[in-house]
């Protein structure tokens, strides 16, 4: 091959690629058959839901396979070299060397048992790229680059000494501390508050356009990747759906599934009749031990409607429902319900006092006893508020699946013989059992796919009317919050921001958190990183 | 203060509490043994006055809470008082005291205890490494059903066979481990060798297997596939990353053998006769020798509690949470 064309070359081509996973006891197809072309220096997104196959794919660009997953057929040439015929000791002179990971949980994905500098240039030192101090002031370099704080002292701490936003940093230099020819971020933002992610994006955006690196993007959150790729590649079921350049991808896709997964925020709620507050929270103070969380909390809730309570993590959002559950009692200040007092312990409440306040959590898979069937999951409710038994409890049981839009089949189900979306169901209907009047919706939606949500927000809105619910409604997710709110309250650091109406919250003036909150929710506008750095900076 | 050095301490208080609930329980759980020193000795004919004035000359006549003041009293300054046996009725008073019966078998125990570690510790970290790596191999599994193996035979029998082969069949070591004080060192490994071999055998499978276990638990860690895709080979994940963090669980069940090597050897020092403290405790109990029992097990108690004491702080230092708080 002659290097004047060297520069047209793919840097990887995958052909026809077919991956298997095994698990019960027999092997699956993951990937089947996909096709994938990235040139040196392009950033391609692969996007899709859970299952779709996207980390593999992108692990499989490495040429790595996670443990009980095979290749079965296909081609993976990375710059001339076909790494689906190499053994794992030949892999690893690619590994870390000219092709770098960035995984989704920072967290976990540091050796807790060494200093971030050393793995920040193990790779580089390993394949003698560069000796050790050089690698270490280049690692300074990078986290100056990436805007991590004390660039250069931060390198001698160790992982659990950083937050989460700063490792993701650290691992982004980590992965271009060889100078590698491709790095795989894999969900790398998923994880963070979002005005944390738009300082990782921006700063993972602007070290890979420095050094031309290639990169291959999986995310299941289209805004983030119209800001990073290139070309965005659309994945479902193993199979490609799609592949087009980004702003061609954003404004006219082709594909019905595709359409589908754009239109997902459309949902619209009609604003409910302003009645009188059902639940008021008045100068709640709270605490773990000694560490106060909730300073002099307020909010009021009106009845038949919902409530959207938003923040980033160590808002003091769960805890707010967790003090009205009376599941942590507070320090100071009051609940009323209806107008009634409510004891601060969880045990001085009355049994009805329990019946009308309902929890639906975010972790559909540990709020159910794996053991139990659906038939117990919602029957104990029943046996346990409204004493009912027998044929009228298995009646009542079935009436509550209808609702939740499940067959009589899935009564004798356990947890894990249904799929994401239906556990979050099941554990709908296990909140209604109890005939509540209040409804806290615990980022009932965060763990699931955006159709699946789309699903679960309209059971929700379609519950509200048909019963007169109540929502409260904890969440970090902007959209799911313009979706079905009719009031919003912001929290940050224990303290209430602002509350109102919907229109009032998300228009103008904002309150400077607020403002900061909003302006990083990402946009469907491959320009819009850009354009909000920019107007941050001046 | 270093918080780590503040749990340390902690670890000791808690260690020392331990300790004098243990003297508690053994003190209790001896005076609840049935039968009398003093009639014991004295035989059926003796009067009720002689076994009175026998009793009054062992202290045994004062109330338990005096004698168990006087017994702990005394352990704090290293006294474990005088032994009963040896004593008679008669006056003439050939006993001797605790500490001089219990330290040369205390001795014996530890040199033996020691030996078996310094074979058996390195031979297990290392077996339980190598079957990690190359875990589900034939090398894997042979190391697997092997240690299963002489962890599943009774520790007589593999003494036995050990005797019928190394000792019978081809007469390499002696099968007798008699030693005694003036035994010189070389002399003494040489006729130790069979018991610390049984033992070894007894002791590896535990600590191997859960040296394998715990790092096999973190290989499925997503540190661990990030150290694969930063290209470090199969031997620098488990030695530079799983290992490291592997040591808690894997001390915890080294503390755990160790103490097991001094306290629960009694049936191999039987078969070799190997003059060790088990035994002393095991014809303690026999003749009702109270003090000696408890010298004993409040020595076996110590030993306990201080192995599982290191295992914790090797545990604290190891963990970086700990040793780098934020």
């Amino acid at each position: 091959m002659s290097s004047k064309n060297q520069k047209a070359d793919p840097l990887i081509q995958i052909n026809n690629l077919k991956i298997e996973g095994f698990s019960d006891e027999q092997w699956h197809p993951i990937i089947k058959g996909v096709n994938l072309t990235l040139k040196r220096g392009q950033v391609m997104g692969l996007i899709g839901e859970s299952g779709a196959g996207k980390s593999t794919l992108g692990l499989a660009a490495m040429g790595y396979t996670q443990p009980g997953c095979r290749i079965t057929d296909g081609e993976i040439i990375f710059d001339g070299t076909d790494l689906a015929q190499l053994n794992d000791s030949a892999k690893q002179q690619y590994w870390g060397n000219r092709m770098t990971y960035v995984a989704q949980s920072a967290a976990a994905s540091f050796n807790p048992a060494h200093r971030l500098i050393d793995q920040t240039t193990a790779s580089a030192i390993r394949f003698k790229i560069k000796n050790e101090s050089d690698a270490k002031k280049d690692a300074k370099r990078l986290y100056e680059a990436l805007n991590l704080p004390n660039p250069e002292s931060i390198g001698d701490r160790y992982p659990h000494q950083v937050s989460g936003g700063q490792l993701q940093r650290v691992m982004t230099a980590m992965a271009m501390s060889p100078r590698p020819d491709l790095i795989v971020f894999d969900e790398p933002t998923t994880a963070l508050d979002v005005t944390t992610q738009v300082e990782v994006l921006t700063a993972m955006k602007s070290i890979v356009e420095e050094f031309n690196t290639a990169a291959i993007y999986i995310t299941h959150d289209l805004a983030v990747v119209a800001q990073m790729a290139d070309v965005i590649k659309v994945l479902r079921y193993g199979n490609e759906i799609e592949e087009a350049e980004t702003r061609k991808m954003l404004t006219a896709p082709e594909q019905d599934y595709t359409k589908s997964l754009w239109s997902v925020r459309s949902l619209e709620k009609k604003p409910a009749k302003v009645q009188e507050p059902i639940l008021e929270i008045q100068n709640i103070d709270a605490a773990y031990g000694k560490f106060k969380v909730l300073h002099d909390v307020n909010i009021s809730v009106p009845r038949g409607s919902t409530v959207a309570v938003v923040g980033e993590s160590g808002s003091g959002k769960s805890t707010t429902a967790r003090v009205i559950t009376g599941l942590l009692p507070q320090l100071a200040g009051e609940i009323k319900f209806d107008g009634q007092i409510l004891p601060k312990r969880l045990e001085d409440r009355t049994k009805e006092q329990k019946r009308i306040i309902q929890m639906i959590y975010q972790m559909a898979d540990t709020a159910m006893n794996p053991r139990q069937t659906v038939r117990e999951i919602i029957g104990r409710p029943l046996e346990f508020y409204l004493n009912l038994k027998g044929r009228e409890k298995e009646k009542r049981i079935l009436e509550l699946l209808d609702m939740i839009e499940l067959d009589d089949q899935f009564i004798d189900r356990l947890p894990s013989e249904l799929s994401g979306g239906q556990k979050q169901r099941i554990c709908i209907a296990r909140a209604l059992a109890a005939n509540p009047k209040f409804i806290i919706c615990d980022e009932v939606t965060s763990a699931l796919d955006q159709i699946v949500q789309e699903g679960i927000l309209k059971l929700l809105m379609r519950l509200q009317k048909e019963l007169n619910l109540t929502y409260l409604f904890i969440t970090h997710d902007i959209s799911t919050v313009r979706a079905i709110s009719d009031e919003v309250v912001v929290m940050n650091l224990g303290e209430v921001v602002e509350q109102g109406l919907k229109a009032d919250v998300f228009s103008p003036p904002h309150p400077d958190y607020t403002e900061l909150l909003l302006s990083s929710v990402p946009e469907m506008d491959p320009d819009w990183l850009k354009n909000l750095n920019e107007r941050r900076n001046s | 203060m270093h918080p780590v050095l503040q749990t340390v301490l902690g670890r000791l208080g808690l260690g020392l509490a331990t300790l004098f609930v243990v003297s508690l329980i053994i003190f209790s759980a001896i005076e609840m043994l049935p039968g009398d020193f003093g009639q014991a000795i004295l035989g059926q004919a003796a009067t009720e006055e002689t076994v009175a004035a026998f009793r009054r000359e062992l202290g045994l006549d004062e109330p338990p809470y005096v004698r168990y003041l006087q017994w702990v009293g005394g352990a704090i300054q290293g006294d474990l008082g005088t032994s009963f046996s040896g004593r008679n009725a008669s006056g003439t008073d050939r006993s001797r005291e605790v500490i001089d019966l219990i330290a040369p078998r205390l001795w014996n125990t530890l040199f033996l205890a020691s030996v078996t570690a310094i074979i058996a510790v390195p031979v297990s970290l290392f077996l339980g490494i190598t079957s990690a790596l190359y875990r589900n191999s034939v090398y894997d599994r042979t190391i697997n059903t092997t240690t299963l193996t002489t962890i599943s035979f009774p520790e007589f029998f593999v003494a036995y066979i050990l005797i019928l082969l190394l000792a019978s069949l081809y007469p390499i070591f002696p099968s007798l481990a008699n030693v005694d004080a003036s035994t010189p060192l070389s002399e003494r490994l040489y006729r130790s060798a069979l018991p610390a071999f049984t033992l070894t055998l007894v002791i590896v499978a535990h600590m191997m297997r859960m040296t394998r276990a715990a790092i096999i638990n973190l290989l499925a860690s997503p540190y661990i596939q990030m150290a694969r895709l930063s290209g470090a080979s199969q031997t620098e994940v488990i030695l530079k990353h799983a290992l490291p963090n592997a040591w808690a669980p894997i001390a915890t069940v080294i503390a755990f053998n160790l103490a097991y090597l001094v306290v629960g050897v009694v049936v191999v020092e039987v078969v070799f006769v190997y003059p060790g403290v088990g035994q002393l405790m095991v014809d303690a109990v026999t003749s009702r020798d109270i003090p000696v029992v408890q010298g004993c097990a409040l020595i076996f108690a110590v030993t306990y509690i201080l192995l599982n004491l290191i295992a914790d702080i090797i545990g604290i230092i190891t963990n970086p949470r700990l040793l780098h708080p934020k």
